[in-house]
C-alpha cells in the first residue's frame, strides 16, 4: 500500500496551525513525496478556529480538500467539537488536553492521543510552541515522516527574522514526539 | 526547447502564476486588489520590478484592463489578474482587445457569485470566460489549471498563445488553485520574445503609420474583420486539449475541469479500485473546447456525467460535443459550498447505477 496520510489541523487563530501545516507539507516534499496544503478561510476566521489540511502521498494527489480526514490535530475546544465527528473510523486524533475537556474526547471510535501541549511547551521554555509539541506527537502517532526530516525543514518555513527560535522549535517537536 | 532547472519550490497557486509570468518574460502587470488572488500582485509588486519590469496598482479594474490594452499594443508581454467581480469590470477592455487583436493575458481566480458572492472558490464564470464575456461576437482562449504546477506552466503557455494568435488569453483558476500550496518545479522557456514586427505601436519614425482599433465603419470593413476573427477562432481549435484518465475501457465518463477535475479524480480512482468502469476527461482548454475527445468517447458508447462548481454551464459544451450519440447528466456543487471527493463520488455512484 502506497504511503498516504491526510490531516486537518485546527485551533485558535494565532496558535500556529498554518505554520505546522506548512512544515509538515514541506518536509513531505523534501522526502520526495507529493503534498498539498490548503488553508480554509471562512467566517470562523473572525474569532473562532483557523484550520488547514495537508495531504502527503506517494501517489498523485487528487482532492486537497478532505471531508473525513484520517487524522486531526486539535489545539482548542471549538476545533474538537467541529472536527472530531468528521475523523474517519479508526483515525488518529491529537488533542491538546491543556485547552480541551478530555471528557468529550472520543477514545472508542478514534485513536486519540491527549497531550498537555501548553504545559509541555512551557517546560521546553516557550509557551507559544504548542503547535510544535502537537505536531511532534502527530509524527509519533502516525509515523508518516521521520522527526528529523521535519526538524530539518524548520529553517525553510520559519522566516529568517525568527531563525534564532529554530532550535527551540526542534526541541518542542521532540518533546511532543517523546510524550506520545 | 526548455531549460528545466529542477528547482522545486513549495508555493501557492497564486504565486505559481506570478513565477510563471516572470518565466514567460512578462514585462508589465496592472491590477487592483481582490481576494482570492492577492498573492499574484503581492509577489509581482517586488519580483517583477526586480526583474526590470513595470508594476502598477491601478485605481480600478477598469483602468488596469485598459492599461493592459495599451501595453500589449506596443508588443510587450503584459498581464492583469483579478477575481470574478473584478473580471466583470474588465470586460469592456477585453472586448476591445479581441476586436483589435491584442494579446493580453488575463488571470481570473474565480470566486463565488453572482454579485459580490463570497471569497470562496467557484466555477460560475465558465460562461463569461468561454462566450467572450463582453459585448460583441468574439472569443478569448481559456485555459484552466488544476494544480499549482499547471498554474506555472500555463502562464508560460498563455503568453505564447496570446502572441501566436494575437488574441486575449484567459487563465481560469479558482480560490482552491489560488490558495493551495504544492511543490512546483520552476523551469525557464528558451524563447520569450514574440514576432510583433508589422503591427506593434513602437514609434512610426522611418516607417508607415499603423493603426490598432476595434472600430470598423467603412462599408464591409466590420464584416471582413469578423470573417477574419472567425477564421482565427477556427484555426485555434487545434489547440484544444484534455487530460484523459482511465477512459480506455470506461463506460461512464466524468467530465470536470480545474480544481473540480482533480477532486473528481480522487472519486474516479476510488470507484476504479472498487471495480467500476469509470474514467475522467478533464478539459484543459475550455475554449477551444476538447469536443473531439468527448465525441470519440460518445461514439464508442460511453455515458457522461458533468460535474461543476456551479449550477450547470460547461455541461452545455459537453452535450454539444456528444450530441450525436449521447447526452450528459449533470451534478453541480453550489458556489458557496466547498466540495470534497465524497461529495463528487455520490453522483458518480448514482450515475453508475442508472445504466
Amino acid at each position: 500500500m502506497a504511503l498516504y496520510q491526510d490531516v486537518t489541523m485546527a485551533g485558535f487563530g494565532g496558535q500556529g496551525v498554518m505554520l505546522i501545516g506548512n512544515l509538515l507539507a514541506y518536509a513531505g516534499m523534501e522526502s520526495g513525496l507529493n503534498v498539498t496544503f490548503i488553508p480554509v478561510y471562512g467566517p470562523e476566521m473572525r474569532g473562532g478556529t483557523a484550520n488547514c489540511t495537508v495531504v502527503v502521498s506517494e501517489d498523485e494527489i487528487g482532492s486537497p480538500i478532505i471531508q473525513r480526514p484520517k487524522s486531526t490535530i486539535i489545539l482548542n475546544q471549538p476545533s474538537l467539537e467541529k472536527f472530531q465527528p468528521r475523523v474517519e473510523d479508526g483515525g488518529v486524533q491529537i488533542v491538546n488536553s491543556s485547552l480541551v475537556d478530555t471528557a468529550l474526547v472520543d477514545t472508542q471510535r478514534i485513536r486519540s492521543v491527549c497531550i498537555p501541549a501548553n504545559e509541555i511547551a512551557e517546560q521546553v521554555g516557550n509557551g507559544r510552541m504548542v503547535n510544535m509539541v502537537a505536531l511532534g506527537a502527530f509524527l509519533k502517532a502516525t509515523g508518516v515522516l521521520p522527526l528529523e526530516k521535519v526538524q530539518a525543514s524548520l529553517s525553510h518555513v520559519i522566516s529568517a527574522h525568527y531563525g534564532h527560535l529554530i532550535p527551540k522549535n526542534a526541541e518542542a517537536l521532540k518533546a511532543g514526539y517523546d510524550f506520545a | 526547447m526548455t531549460q528545466r532547472t529542477g528547482k522545486r519550490v513549495f508555493i501557492k497557486g497564486n504565486e505559481a502564476v506570478g513565477y510563471g509570468a516572470l518565466a514567460a518574460g512578462c514585462r508589465c502587470y496592472f491590477g487592483y486588489p481582490i481576494t482570492p488572488q492577492n498573492e499574484i500582485p503581492e509577489m509581482l509588486s517586488s519580483a517583477l520590478v526586480e526583474a526590470g519590469g513595470e508594476f502598477v496598482q491601478a485605481e480600478s479594474e477598469l483602468a488596469a484592463a485598459n492599461m493592459l490594452l495599451g501595453a500589449v499594443s506596443t508588443g510587450v508581454r503584459a498581464m492583469t489578474s483579478s477575481s470574478s467581480p473584478g473580471i466583470s469590470l474588465m470586460q469592456e477592455a477585453i472586448s476591445y482587445m479581441a476586436g483589435s487583436e491584442l494579446p493580453g493575458v488575463i488571470v481570473n481566480m474565480n470566486r463565488g457569485g453572482p454579485g459580490l458572492g463570497d471569497i470562496g472558490p467557484a466555477q460560475g464564470d465558465y460562461y463569461q470566460s468561454t462566450r467572450g464575456g463582453g459585448h460583441g461576437d468574439y472569443r478569448t482562449m481559456v485555459i484552466a489549471p488544476s494544480t499549482c504546477q499547471e498554474a506555472y506552466d500555463m502562464m508560460i503557455e498563455a503568453f505564447d498563445l496570446a502572441y501566436k494568435y494575437r488574441n486575449p488569453v484567459l487563465v481560469l483558476g479558482d480560490g482552491i488553485i489560488g490558495g493551495m500550496k504544492e511543490p512546483v518545479t520552476l523551469w525557464q522557456p528558451e524563447k520569450t520574445d514574440d514576432k510583433v514586427e508589422g503591427w506593434q505601436l513602437d514609434g512610426a519614425k522611418g516607417r508607415e503609420k499603423r493603426l490598432i482599433c476595434s472600430l470598423f465603419l467603412a462599408e464591409g470593413a466590420l464584416a471582413q474583420q469578423n470573417r477574419h476573427l472567425l477564421a482565427k477562432y477556427t484555426l485555434m481549435q487545434k489547440e484544444a486539449r484534455a487530460e484523459c484518465f482511465m477512459t480506455d475501457d470506461a463506460e461512464l465518463v466524468v467530465v470536470a475541469f480545474g480544481s473540480m477535475g482533480r477532486i473528481a479524480k480522487s472519486g474516479v480512482r476510488k470507484l476504479r479500485e472498487a471495480g467500476h468502469k469509470i474514467g475522467l476527461v478533464r478539459p484543459i482548454t475550455l475554449y477551444p473546447f476538447p469536443t473531439d475527445v468527448l465525441a470519440d468517447l460518445a461514439a464508442r458508447g460511453c455515458r457522461f456525467l458533468t460535474i461543476e462548481h456551479n449550477t450547470g454551464q460547461m455541461v452545455d459544451d459537453v452535450r454539444l460535443a456528444v450530441r450525436k450519440h449521447a447526452d450528459s447528466d449533470f451534478f453541480g456543487i453550489m458556489p458557496g459550498d466547498m466540495p470534497g471527493a465524497e461529495d463528487l463520488m455520490a453522483p458518480m455512484i448514482d450515475a453508475l447505477g442508472r445504466k
